[in-house]
């Protein structure tokens, strides 16, 4: 009786028509060790299947821990912070206009001064032509030497 | 999420996506070094783990793309030439089977089918899986699963009387 089953079992798996459940049936058939002689030929493929299954992944991962990975996400964060601080640096830290900070009498007498302090520096540059003669005698005399 | 809780949800399928590569790419070297990048895949991705309806069934379709992506390369293709005549002996899979060499054959033949009869027949027959879950891992239509899975069994079944008849009719 049970003979019968497995044929019709057998019949249905090359179909492609059993259930998970149906299978393991026939598996644990053919697994045994008396398998009726006309069914013989199909115990290898029923033999075979349990083994793969036993097959293991037996090499180690890798796996960078989680702190790492949040250590560059932080690194990201760093960039895009100090990219966004030089903007803002230079954004304000444009230099003012002086008409901005000054009226114009403010701006004219500042010129008006500075143009006095240069004349006056000018006089004191005739006094240093007196130094060039000094450098030629000097010059001459080191030649002679 | 932790290295632990990634490894609670990883370990109960990398055995499954580990033989599902080995079954596409026939070393196991190729095979482990496929899984390891799977792996390693999800745990980059893995905060959106959690936003994954199946992660089995997800695992198992990047797995399936990458197996046949490194097929599809010429590197895969040259080294396939000679991992076909190319037997490990440090598998204890292998060992178990010597013993009975018909067995063996299933696994020759299951070598030559087509890459899709393969895939399903792995799943189905290997990792018992529904069909429905195989339709979704291999993004085909359960319809398509079922006729090649019946397909494959039937050549599997056909190759295997050859072999068994060989020289006596």
């Amino acid at each position: 009786m049970e003979l019968d089953n497995i044929e019709k079992l057998i019949e249905k798996y090359f179909e492609a028509a059993t259930t998970v459940a149906e299978e393991e049936t026939l598996k644990e058939y053919f697994s045994q060790e008396s398998v009726a002689p006309h069914l013989e030929q199909y115990a290898p493929m029923f033999q075979y299947f349990a083994s793969a299954k036993k097959e293991r992944f037996t090499k180690q991962v890798p796996l960078t821990s989680e702190v790492t990975k949040v250590k560059k996400n932080r690194y990201g964060w760093y960039s895009a912070a100090a990219a966004v601080a030089i903007c803002a640096g230079l954004y304000f830290n444009q230099p003012t206009a002086i008409e901005d900070e000054y009226s114009p009498e403010e701006i004219a007498a500042a010129q008006e001064a500075l143009a006095l302090l240069g004349d006056n520096f000018n006089k004191g540059t005739h006094q240093f032509s007196h130094l060039n003669e000094f450098e030629k005698n000097t010059t001459r005399f080191i030649q002679k030497n | 999420m932790q290295q632990a809780e990634f490894l609670n949800i990883v370990t109960p399928f990398k055995d499954k996506l580990f033989r599902m590569a080995k079954r596409l790419l026939v070393s196991t070297e190729e095979a482990e070094d496929a899984t390891q990048e799977i792996l390693l895949k999800l745990w980059t991705k893995s905060n959106a783990i959690s936003s994954y309806k199946n992660v089995e069934a997800f695992a198992m379709t990047m797995t399936k793309n990458f197996c046949l992506d490194r097929l599809k390369s010429k590197q895969a293709s040259n080294l396939k030439l000679v991992h076909s005549n190319y037997t490990d002996d440090n598998s204890s899979l292998q060992k178990q089977v010597e013993a009975s060499d018909s067995v063996l054959w299933v696994q020759r033949i299951m070598e030559e089918l087509p890459e899709q009869q393969k895939m399903v027949l792995q799943l189905r027959d290997v990792e018992q899986y529904d069909l429905d879950e195989i339709s979704e891992m291999l993004e085909m239509k359960p319809t398509a699963v079922r006729v090649a899975l019946s397909r494959a069994r039937k050549i599997v079944r056909e190759k295997l009387l050859e072999k068994h008849s060989y020289g006596i009719r």
